[in-house]
């Protein structure tokens, strides 16, 4: 049943707003159209009548949160904002008449609209992928099921050694059940991290039981007589049995929803820095939409939190009469890998690059690192790695975007520190490791005096 | 979501069951209440045996039962299974437990002669550190304390790979166990006033006011000292200390209430709401407690100036009403009877006095701040989850804003959970504190030529 929570009458209909998708890409639009202009907004979800965090579902599946638990506003939040929610699935775009049809028959007209339907899990046409028990992680319904097929099972195994690889895992791991964890890569996440952070990571999957099993990838799925999974074959040759197979070896945009329509795709909707597709009038943010003429180092398609955050801020603008350009600015991301939380700022290569020089530092229990990339040329700080230690990104930003110098970045070093109180700091450990290394141009770390410190 | 059943279990079906060493600390606690069961009834055998098999077989039960929980798990897995388990999910056993709880408060404040067994239990050891017979008061101090003890080791490992969660659970162990037990019965020992150091008013404000200040000035020894003691921490202790660290100092590093909140009610921190509704509610009523605690003190200053002509008994039954409905049926019954119900900070939220004076400091006058890392926050709401104060933590940190509020203790648990490493407690200068990090990363935003003005670059800060 659709639930709509603001009536929507009375009003040019070319005013109309017209949002598919309630993630956050689409949400931080709504919001941030309706705190620039007064124009009647209505969000169309088919998987939920409210926003929820996505990245938290497997806090859900975990017993950490609830589904309640996961939402940023309260249910009233949206009527107080006149944003009018439609639970629904869009099953036509009919562009030239600006008019959405549901899948209950029910119509929408639209004066713009945006599309953010987000991604959907790859599947690669592996025999046995649509046999029961086996699934990817994207969406509540995703979750639902793997709540279904994982209850009383004591083995699972995981396809691809990316980020949501590794939640998986971690929630399996966390209801008891024995996981088998195949990637691909020679090391775990190999095409992003470098070697040293890479091999950390592994040690720790391992570390909890977790039978990871590198450069090996998936050749079928084996089915039980009742059409359900009940284990795998490698590309090795080994049959692993299992009752659940998780799915993740990446997501791909979304985009359903404008197929037969005039709206121009690739991967994604084409859309130009303004977020602008083919058509006018429609736009496509978040990870369904693919920049046309990505910059230099900026990926076409954008499938983080913040960006579709940003992604949602700019289009707003855009769509009330204030055109803005993206431009994305310094690369950041955090993940956690169990227990060791990860951050990256500005670019850290999974391979150095020949104009580049690297200083990695490891703590001898082997859960925390820091790597700080900077150029061969002229000491300029081109990014950093963070595994285990937490660092300010105000500070980091500013440093890689300025092309701070790495005597500046090494000499101001714990100004990034965000540890919390009391936890050790490692910062004048990393400054010896590169003196060390540079007998010539050793860096002098000034310090505070006692009562400087606690009044700053 | 979860269409599971917990309302029975106690740790929900996550990794590992309760293993032997549980089982056998379940059946020790057992044990051990029907000892107590036994010396309540006046079983008659000597109370020294009742104290150490009773309360003993409780404690070492408990520690085995609850120990090897939370040492399996690291750091990220400590608070799974939470929401499966009806003991931390308001499920059957947490409402026996709360109407048990708030029970024995009815009859702790009401009715203690029905305690008398229990109470006598605790003798010997009311002997050896105080030199009299225990009454109510000493029971219950020992048994608050005990829970703090046995609770904080539990937070302790909980919170082992956290070290600002260490030393904080480290002080509020101290604080309970040597200043509001320990030197409280020794003082009585020594025929000295039976005061807490730890305590000041408005939480304690007995200790200004008149019949309070004369009790101490007739009591002779120490008693002037702490008046002097009570003064100065209340006026300047208070304000200087929570400038600098805002009221964590306090709430949540030395209070007592505070320490059973941190240790023994830390498995129930998920149940405060984070509803705007019941943020409107707590300013209503702390402030409401705030201002009637000063009018009662007020009141019974003149009326003690005036040497009774003013008010005659009015001022004296004001403050006995503030102690029937405050000091009692808040601070005890409900605020930790309810603590299965409501989470373990509902007196520390709605109703502390002193909870009032330091949030307004830390509001507008202190260098503390819950900083916001920039625009890493995923929005997955762990941290207003496990806000024992019910803050909606998440609200400030998705749109990259500093947590400035009233009500923050500064437990450092948002920062613990959080998957992103996103928030930290932090002191600094005041200036700009309010809005830290407000941006999830800066854009150049190009405006193009429009109506006849030429194209135009400026930063857009996106803000949230």
């Amino acid at each position: 049943m659709p639930t709509v929570s603001a009536s929507i009458t009375d009003f040019d209909i070319m005013d109309h707003v017209v949002i598919i998708g309630n993630g956050v890409a689409g949400i931080t639009a709504a919001r941030h159209i309706r705190k620039l202009s007064d124009r009647p907004i209505t969000v169309i979800s088919a998987e939920t009548d409210h926003f929820f965090s996505r990245t938290a579902l497997m806090y859900i599946y975990m017993g950490q949160l609830t589904y309640e638990g996961t939402k940023p506003y309260e249910d009233d939040f949206w009527p107080k904002n006149r944003i009018a929610l439609v639970r629904g699935r869009v099953e036509r775009l009919e562009t030239e008449r600006r008019r959405l049809t549901l899948g209950d028959g029910s119509e929408i007209e639209y004066g713009s609209l945006i599309i953010a339907t987000g991604s959907r899990p790859n599947m690669f046409g592996w025999p046995g992928e649509t046999l029961e028990g086996v699934q990817g992680l994207y969406s509540i319904q995703d979750l639902e099921s793997m709540e279904r097929w994982t209850a009383g099972i004591t083995r699972a195994v995981v396809v691809g050694g990316g980020l949501i690889g590794i939640e998986m895992a971690e929630m399996l791991y966390a209801r008891g059940i024995g996981v088998t964890f195949l990637v691909r890569e020679r090391n775990y996440w190999d095409t992003i991290l470098p070697p040293e952070e890479s091999l950390m990571v592994e040690r720790h999957i391992r570390s909890h039981g977790i039978d990871l099993r590198t450069a090996t990838e998936l050749r079928e799925i084996l089915s039980d007589a009742e059409g359900r999974a009940r284990a795998v074959v490698t590309t090795r040759g080994e049959e692993i049995p299992c009752g659940f197979v998780g799915l993740t070896v990446g997501v791909s945009p979304n985009i359903g929803v404008v197929s037969g329509s005039a709206v121009e795709c690739n991967r994604g909707v084409l859309v130009d820095e303004y977020f602008r597709t083919s058509i006018p009038g429609v736009y496509a943010i978040g990870d369904c939409a693919e920049f046309r003429d990505p910059r230099a180092d900026h990926p076409a398609i954008e499938q983080l939190w913040y960006t579709a955050k940003m992604h949602g801020e700019t289009v707003a603008r855009t769509i009330c009469g204030i055109p803005a350009r993206y431009a994305r600015g310094v690369w950041f991301n955090s993940a956690k890998f169990f227990d060791i939380e990860y951050q990256t700022y500005g670019y850290v290569w999974s391979r150095l690059r020949e104009t580049e020089e690297t200083l990695y530092w490891e703590h001898p229990d082997g859960r925390k690192a820091i790597r700080i990339n900077y150029s061969k040329m002229d000491g300029r700080l081109l990014g950093m790695n963070l595994l285990g230690i937490r660092y300010r990104q105000d500070v980091c930003r500013k440093w890689v975007e300025e092309g701070a110098d790495i005597g500046t970045v090494l000499g101001n070093l714990s100004e990034a520190n965000f540890d919390p109180e009391f936890h050790r700091r490692y910062e004048a450990e990393v400054v010896r490791l590169y003196n060390e290394r540079n007998p010539g141009g050793a860096v002098v770390v000034k310090r505070k005096g006692m009562l400087a410190r606690f009044f700053s | 979501m979860s269409d599971r059943d917990g309302s029975l279990q106690l740790t929900g079906t996550m990794s590992g069951d309760t293993g032997g060493m549980g089982k056998a600390g379940i059946a020790a606690v057992a044990a051990g209440l029907l000892v107590m069961l036994g010396a309540a009834c006046g079983g008659g055998i000597s109370p020294m045996l009742f104290m150490l098999a009773g309360p003993g077989l409780i404690v070492a039960g408990a520690l085995a039962y609850i120990l090897p929980h939370h040492l399996r798990r690291s750091a990220s897995a400590q608070n799974n299974g939470v929401m499966f388990s009806g003991a931390t999910t308001r499920g059957a056993i947490a409402w026996g437990l709360g109407v048990a709880i708030t029970g024995f408060y009815v009859l702790l404040y009401w009715w203690p002669q029905t305690l008398a067994g229990l109470i006598r239990m605790f003798d010997p050891l009311s002997m050896r550190l105080r030199g009299i017979p225990a009454d109510h008061w000493f029971m219950y101090g020992a048994f608050y304390t005990l829970a703090v003890l046995v609770m904080g080791a539990r937070a302790l490992l909980k919170y082992r790979h956290n070290r600002y969660q260490i030393i904080r659970t480290l002080s509020v162990i101290f604080f309970q166990l040597v200043f509001a037990f320990l030197i409280p019965a020794t003082l009585q020992l020594f025929k000295q006033p039976e005061f807490y150091f730890t305590y000041f008013w408005p939480l304690k404000p007995y200790y200004l006011f008149p019949d309070g200040v004369k009790s101490l000035e007739m009591a002779g020894g120490l008693g002037p000292f702490m008046i002097r003691w009570a003064v100065m921490m209340t006026f300047v202790a208070t304000p200087v200390l929570t400038y600098f660290f805002g009221k964590r100092w306090y709430c949540s590093w030395v209070c007592g209430c505070g320490g059973l909140a941190e240790t023994a009610g830390d498995p129930y921190r998920q149940l405060a709401s984070t509803s705007l509704r019941s943020w409107k509610i707590e300013r209503w009523m702390i402030y409401s407690v705030l201002l009637f605690i000063t009018i009662t003190t007020a009141l019974l200053w003149i009326n003690s100036a005036a040497q009774g002509a003013l008010l005659g008994g009015a001022s004296r039954g004001f403050a006995d009403v503030y102690g029937f409905l405050i000091g009692g049926i808040f601070s005890g019954v409900v605020g930790v009877g309810f603590y299965p119900i409501m989470g373990a900070r509902v007196w520390c939220r709605f109703g502390c006095p002193m909870a009032a004076v330091l949030g307004i400091i830390q509001k507008y006058y202190s260098r503390f701040r819950i900083t916001t890392n920039g625009g890493q926050c995923i929005s997955c709401g762990n941290c207003s989850t496990y806000c024992e104060m019910g803050i909606d933590v998440r609200w400030y940190a998705q749109r990259g804003e500093n947590i400035i509020r009233a009500s923050c203790v500064g437990c450092g648990v948002c920062a613990n959970v959080c998957p992103r490493g996103v928030l930290s407690l932090e002191n600094g200068p005041m200036e700009g504190r309010y809005n830290g990090a407000q941006f999830v990363g800066t854009a150049e935003v190009i405006i193009p030529a429009l109506n006849g003005e030429p194209e135009r670059t400026r930063q857009l800060r996106y803000i949230d």
